[in-house]
């Protein structure tokens, strides 16, 4: 277990210096942030400031260094818009966009699953066709359009939720949250419902397939002979089996919520780090950039790492420290 | 009895909901953009400088169409060719209770070339003060090195903060609200970064006292996010109407629409310069040389473009064809220039007495997320330049990609955008049509490298001529030897559209700024 997590640890540290490469190269080659951050009747001694103030004089290779050493001290620099250090803006936004991806993930997997089991154990009648049809739509309709049909719908015309924005938010861990009052939540469900639509699908469809793969095994059979009830075969014995799969799938996704909220986020004006992110993108805001790409890796390195480890739990016959 | 109980009590009822109609005054509006910084003098943008006027005043005020009306300063005027003295006003307190006094200013010119990290500092707007002297608390003298008769217009371009409330802070102090201390309409509340900015009214404000006691600023960057924000009344306006929006929203008796034409000009750059330029080559691909050197090449090109076209069907009516950089009315504008009119033959015949029977090949490039429907423009010019025999093809690319691209002058013709904060036509002659001088800072944006040695000689008289009549003619003159000459290429301005529920009015600003205290109902 121990030299599980050294390795593992050590390979992520490799995996982050080459995506730090990688994506200061990348910003680099777009253009130049000060063509866009500077007014256009700047003046040359002015212009040349700006570019000095920023690092920008310096070569590539040099401006790299000076970020990897501050890097490693927890320093990304400071955001070339704002003047403040990126990661701390980062890190502001982060609870929202937390929080959205969270409550989708909650929906997804208190909807999708026992949904999925159901049209599973169904298969053959309207209810689990239905849940079938409804699946099939959240995976083909587009993030965007769902949003703005939500908004249209919701907002405009039932007039029952707000179109965006975050509302109220309470103090909850030092952290600014929407979900405790009813005022937050109110702002809270049509982006979480719409963020959700993907990852509930998905969810139907594995615990669906992985209902039926397992009614037809042996251990299942064996259950009903020995005349255990159908509820606590297929509500524990089924359902342990079929969560392998699920978690896998889902603790992908729920890094993707993360890093790709940003359409939901821009559509619902929502103000975590996706939006962010492409206001960032637009006016060439590197160290915002640079640090929201390598956080984001380093948040999926370490779900890929914790959902490993909730393999182990959920099946005793993974072993962690083999080497393949 | 009962009857007249139920009477009152209703009569009541109704005074008690009125009063806390009339009382509510709160305001809810819907920005494309949200500032990146409340330090006023940290990053010169329009969202910055837009909010800047919310918490503070300047000097002198701009109103809707950017003639200049005394703020802070009651008058101004030069003493001799190197000074100007400004007479301030008298009895105006910050935020915190404070008084404003002539110390503000002075701590204010000398902070601006200052501010730490700055992105886009203002520098420009103070850069000829050789010397800011306090002759009383209410009266200053700003001395020159040069004769600056600029120093009005510079004056009205940057806020006044507290030397009290800012004097050794940073930007996150005016961020989190400790230095945003200013004389200004409203007081800052709270800024919760990507979600909203409060406002509360400034009930000591030394002006018109606005209408709101409550402003929430909502940043709402997606054009149909912010159009449903307004349709389902969680704002009350929002700016930057989309164009394809409008017919709709005009058909929406709950809503109104308010339009301002604005100075934000849309223009041809095209390369005067280079014997060869890259974009451009003879119908067979083989390398000519560059016809925009030709006048009678860019006239043509001036006449294939269907101005009132592109402003009816591209931008739904939201676009003014122009004939020079500002329009009508701003100091410095030619009466004597108009637009150029569509003549498709007469662009055909000036190609082939330029040598072109058969025409050429060439690109435009364009942005696709900086204009109004800026790719859908480039498209339509290509069309129109092809049909008159200039075979054009079109690559247009985001704007954190064309900007460096156009100013490493890898194009030959291509669609910009400049829109004048300053209201006076020297900003622009000096960044489009000088030539690119990176030492006298002339020429900054002339991505054409056009040159007229004509052009720079009255800009630079004009520039430290302080005398205002003679000071407009230079201006003049320059702009039509430049616009004759079609050093850029203009096309149109855009006209802004802000949206509201009914029962509010708003004029509209030529800036484009969305200023609560201009906001009123009916």
């Amino acid at each position: 277990m121990l030299a599980f997590l050294i390795r593992r640890v050590s390979q992520s540290a490799v995996v982050l210096l080459v995506m730090s490469v990688l994506v200061f190269v990348g910003v680099f080659y777009i253009g130049n942030p000060i063509d866009i951050l500077i007014a256009p009747d700047a003046s040359e001694a002015e212009y040349l400031a700006a570019i000095k103030r920023l690092g920008l004089d310096k070569p590539l290779w040099e401006q790299y260094f000076i970020f990897l050493k501050g890097a490693l001290q927890g320093n990304f620099g400071n955001s070339f818009v704002y003047n403040e250090p990126a990661l701390k803006i980062i890190l502001d936004r982060l609870p929202a966009t937390l929080e959205l991806a969270f409550t989708a993930m909650f929906m997804a997997v208190f909807l999708g699953i026992p949904l999925g089991m159901v049209a599973g154990i169904q298969h053959d009648n309207l209810i689990g066709r239905n849940i079938m049809r409804f699946s099939i739509l959240g995976f083909s309709l587009p993030t965007f359009w769902v949003g703005l049909m939500l908004i249209i719908i919701f907002s405009v015309y039932l007039d029952w939720l707000p179109s965006g924005g975050r509302g109220p938010t309470t103090e909850f861990l030092g952290m600014q949250v929407s979900f405790l009052s009813w005022e937050g939540i109110s702002y809270l469900i049509l982006p979480a419902t719409n963020l959700a639509l993907f990852k509930t699908s998905l969810a139907i469809r594995l615990s669906r397939a992985g209902v039926q793969e397992n009614l037809q095994m042996d251990y299942v059979k064996f259950a009903r002979a020995k005349g255990l009830s159908n509820t606590r075969i297929i509500g524990l014995h089924v359902m342990k089996n079929i969560m392998i799969p699920v978690i896998t799938v889902l603790g992908m996704e729920l890094g993707n919520l993360i890093a790709f909220a940003v359409v939901t986020e821009t559509i619902f004006a929502w103000p975590g780090m996706g939006k962010l992110v492409i206001d960032s993108i637009g006016v060439l805001d590197r160290p915002i950039i640079v640090a929201y790409l390598l956080i984001t890796v380093t948040m999926f390195i370490f779900i890929n790492l914790l959902v490993d480890l909730m393999y182990s739990v959920l099946d005793p016959r993974v072993r962690l420290g083999d080497e393949r | 009895m009962r009857k007249k109980l139920l009477l009152s009590f209703v009569i009541l009822a109704s005074l008690v909901l009125g009063a806390s109609f009339a009382n509510a005054k709160d305001l809810t509006i819907g920005l494309k953009g949200e500032p990146t910084s409340l330090d006023p003098h940290f990053h010169n943008v329009t969202q910055n400088n837009q909010m800047a006027l919310y918490i503070f005043d300047k000097l002198i005020l701009q109103d809707s169409k950017q003639k200049m009306y005394p703020g802070l300063a009651e008058s101004w005027k030069p003493i001799n060719d190197t000074t100007w003295e400004f007479k301030l006003r008298k009895g105006v307190k910050f935020h915190d209770g404070s008084d404003f006094t002539a110390e503000d200013v002075k701590f204010t010119i000398e902070r601006i070339p200052n501010v730490p990290n700055s992105p886009s500092s203002m520098a420009g707007a103070v850069g000829a003060v050789k010397e800011v002297e306090i002759v009383d608390d209410y009266t200053i003298r700003i001395h020159t090195e040069k004769p600056a008769p600029l120093t009005p217009r510079n004056f009205a371009s940057f806020v006044i903060v507290s030397k009290k409330a800012a004097e050794g802070k940073a930007t996150e102090d005016f961020n989190s609200g400790v230095a945003a201390i200013g004389t200004g309409p409203y007081k800052l509340v709270e800024w919760a970064r990507g979600d909203k900015i409060v406002y509360e009214r400034n009930e000591d404000y030394w002006g018109e006292k606005p209408e709101w006691t409550r402003i929430v600023v909502r940043p709402i960057s997606n054009d149909g996010t912010r159009v449903a924000a307004l349709k389902s009344g969680d704002v009350d306006l929002i700016n930057f109407v989309p164009p394809a929006d409008v017919k709709h929203m005009g058909e929406d008796k709950k809503l109104a629409l308010h339009k301002s034409s604005s100075t934000r000009l849309i223009y041809l750059h095209i390369d005067t310069d280079r014997e060869f330029t890259p974009m451009v080559t003879g119908n067979n691909g083989e390398q000519i040389k560059n016809p925009y050197l030709d006048l009678r090449v860019r006239k043509a090109i001036s006449k294939a473009i269907n101005r009132p076209a592109i402003a009816a069907r591209i931008m739904e009516g939201l676009a003014i064809p122009a004939s020079q950089m500002l329009p009508d009315g701003y100091e410095g504008t030619s009466k004597n220039l108009k637009p150029e009119a569509y003549d498709p033959k007469g662009a055909k015949a000036l190609l082939k007495e330029a040598g072109y029977p058969d025409g050429f090949k060439i690109t435009i490039h364009g942005p696709n997320d900086r204009y109004v429907n800026d790719a859908d423009i480039a498209q339509a010019i290509a069309q129109m330049l092809t049909k008159v025999g200039i075979k054009t093809e079109v690559n247009t690319m985001p704007k954190a990609v064309y900007f460096g691209k156009a100013s490493a002058l890898e194009f030959s013709l291509m669609l910009v955008g400049w829109a004048t904060d300053t209201g006076e036509h020297s900003n622009c002659v000096g960044s489009l049509l000088h030539t690119f001088d990176k030492e006298g800072g002339f020429g900054k944006s002339n991505r054409g490298r056009y040159s007229n040695p004509k052009v720079d000689s009255l800009l630079e008289e004009a520039l430290v001529t302080v005398d205002p009549a003679k000071h407009n003619e230079l201006l003049v003159e320059s702009v039509e030897i430049g616009m004759n000459d079609l050093g850029i290429i203009p096309i149109h301005f855009q006209v802004s559209v802000w949206g509201t529920k009914k029962g509010l009015t708003y004029n509209g600003r030529t800036d484009g700024y969305t200023l609560p205290h201009e906001i009123k109902s009916k």
